[in-house]
């Protein structure tokens, strides 16, 4: 959850003319300007633009936390761990595409539900009576919790010993699953959970976008006749489509980070890596194996996985964009 | 966002649809469906702060949602608790770093911000098209790299380990930028002629005009920061971490002792609830500004 991460910047365009105090007045020092921009630019320099380097030179070498710190050089492997990685049979080229393939499962089934369940929602309180503000605020109120917290909670609802849903299935007579032990359900819980943690968000986006359309369409279609269900078909939707856009190409991009709910809520299986998403794996893979921390294996299925989520921003700003004009 | 009385249907008719609409089936089904839906959301929360309350063997045994024999012990417990699990360090911990990151995050960037909004220099539109460009960059590429980097600045489990990625977020200042175009040049000429230069302009001028602004934005780290959970996982151990990274250390040394958890939850999501049930309009609509806006 990074708070409106944003894929969809319009690039520097000039909003307004140029007006004589957005140059340089008389009398001011050259670095005045550099002043102001110096702080955050130096610890942008350090912490994001020397990293984007460095994790590439990494990907490329074969580095060691351990080594580091005694001050060895790591050794060049060249393309060694990307060449990998597209090796059948090579030690990470399975876990790799299947972990990848289980983040694009689920962007496949929790982008719909959740796209397709805010809209209902933000339909729904999209009119004016009594109490719709505090409707809005509880059903955003878990987006505002730590995946740390939904997940531990979670963990415990989907709990076949005691948990909650256990015990509603229980007492009315329904047959107990193995919410966390056996699929589809693992993957069913950890959707459930996501949906009940973010889907708020895309609410209140939607929400605010419906706000913005003219009454005046819907009190004219109404007098001709439209009932509710024509109105959305035919007003609704059409005037939504660039915030519904925003709101699919961000659903994407969160769900394709998906990684805290598995690894808190079903460990990344049953069995074994059937719910861990690809940064999961790479989590793994760098930091986790206590004492064969692979960092630079993990840097280059950082780039390759990098490199998709560019692609599918670049194809949804596309279709943003073509939407537009 | 809200309905002004200007929104208001003109025509009589309208007027009374309305009126009426309120006691129809309709708006009785309406209201039966968004209470069923406020329920899903409530209820885990409720369960959460239930079984927070169970003694340990309650836990299985008591399925209602009031505890029958309601206790604080295990907020004693965990509070207490030092070893591998010292949640109020954690709390401590989490408290520092989401205060200390807010408040830089939003000194940082909105100096930053009002420099592009406002000052023709050599360099401003590749240097700003460049911080945004990173806008575009996924968070997973700097892992492994900002990772190496703290260790090699020996940050590893430490504030400013915590804070300082986060800080170089370019979000504030493409979002501060935003506003501060919006603010008409003329008030900071007036200021300019009084003899003031560009710091004391926009400490006197620019910054009480952009409280909504600034608010938003603080909002908006404080939430990053507070819940953070990958980054302070991987960088923090022991009484280092932060409480959502602490959590899933809990999770491991406090296996299916469910009211211990529930507690633990609950301590890292007080706060920020307590704040979301006085401010929740007002967070409501930062989240979507910002959220549109960015």
């Amino acid at each position: 959850m990074t708070a409106g991460a944003a894929p969809l910047a319009p690039p520097d365009t000039p909003r307004r003319p140029t007006t004589t105090s957005r140059r340089r007045r008389i009398g001011e020092k050259w670095y005045t300007p550099y002043l102001f921009i110096l702080p955050h630019l130096a610890i942008f320099l350090v912490f994001v633009g020397w990293p984007f380097i460095f994790g590439l030179i990494i990907s490329f070498q074969d580095f060691f936390i351990a080594r580091d710190r005694q001050g060895i050089p790591a050794p060049w492997v060249g393309l060694k761990h990307y060449i990998d990685l597209f090796t059948p049979g090579s030690i990470h080229f399975g876990r790799f595409w299947q972990t990848l393939w289980n983040t694009v499962l689920f962007v496949i089934i929790s982008v719909p539900t959740l796209v397709g369940f805010s809209l209902a929602l933000a339909a729904l309180l999209n009119g004016r009576f009594p109490g719709r503000n505090l409707f809005r605020s509880v059903y955003f109120a878990p987006w505002t919790l730590s995946v740390a917290v939904i997940g531990l909670l979670w963990w415990w609802i989907f709990q076949s010993q005691g948990g909650l849903i256990t015990n509603v299935l229980t007492a009315l007579g329904l047959p107990a699953v193995g919410w966390l032990t056996s699929q589809p359900w693992a993957w069913l819980s950890l959707l459930i959970a996501t949906v009940w943690w973010t889907i708020g968000f895309n609410t209140i986006i939607l929400l605010a976008g419906m706000q913005a359309i003219s009454r005046d369409l819907y009190e004219a279609s109404a007098i001709d006749g439209a009932n509710k269900w024509q109105q959305f078909k035919s007003i609704t939707v059409p005037s939504l489509r660039p915030i519904l856009l925003l709101v699919i190409t961000l659903q994407v991009i969160a769900s394709f980070n998906l990684v805290g709910q598995p690894q808190i809520i079903t460990n990344g299986g049953p069995p074994t890596a059937q719910t861990t998403p690809v940064l999961l794996h790479i989590y793994n893979v760098g930091f986790a194996q206590i004492g064969r921390f692979e960092l630079s294996v993990a840097a280059a299925m950082s780039f390759l996985v990098a490199l998709i989520m560019v692609a599918v921003s670049v194809i949804n700003f596309r279709i943003f964009r073509s939407d537009e004009s | 966002m809200t309905a002004t009385p200007s929104e208001r249907p003109a025509t009589a008719t309208a007027v009374r649809r309305e009126r009426r609409s309120l006691v129809s089936p309709g708006m009785i089904a309406l209201y039966a469906v968004l209470v069923l839906i406020a329920l899903f959301f409530v209820v885990p929360l409720a369960w959460m702060v239930s079984t927070s309350l169970k003694t340990e063997s309650a836990v299985f045994t008591d399925k209602s949602f009031i505890p029958a024999n309601p206790t604080f012990d295990n907020y004693a417990r965990i509070l207490t608790a030092s070893g591998s699990t010292p949640v109020f360090r954690w709390l401590m911990n989490s408290v520092i770093v989401s205060t200390l990151g807010t408040v830089l995050t939003v000194v940082l960037t909105s100096l930053s911000a009002y420099a592009f909004a406002r000052i023709d220099f050599p360099g401003r539109g590749l240097l700003f098209g460049l911080l945004i460009a990173t806008l575009l960059l996924p968070a997973v590429m700097f892992l492994v790299p900002q990772f190496i980097l703290v260790d090699i600045l020996g940050l590893l489990n430490t504030y400013p380990g915590f804070i300082l990625p986060g800080l170089a977020g370019v979000f504030g200042v493409f979002f501060m930028r935003q506003f501060f175009l919006g603010i008409p040049v003329e008030l900071e000429e007036a200021a300019y002629v009084d003899g003031a230069n560009r710091f004391k302009t926009f400490i006197s001028v620019v910054l009480p005009l952009s409280g909504p602004a600034l608010a938003t934005l603080a909002v908006i780290s404080f939430l990053a920061y507070w819940n953070d959970y990958l980054w302070p996982l991987i960088i923090c151990e022991g009484a280092g971490c932060t409480l959502p990274a602490g959590l899933r250390n809990f999770q491991g040394a406090y296996t299916a002792q469910f009211g211990l958890l529930m507690a633990g939850a609950t301590l890292a999501a007080i706060p920020v609830l307590v704040l979301y049930v006085f401010a929740q309009r007002w967070i409501v609509q930062s989240v979507t500004s910002a959220g549109i806006k960015g």
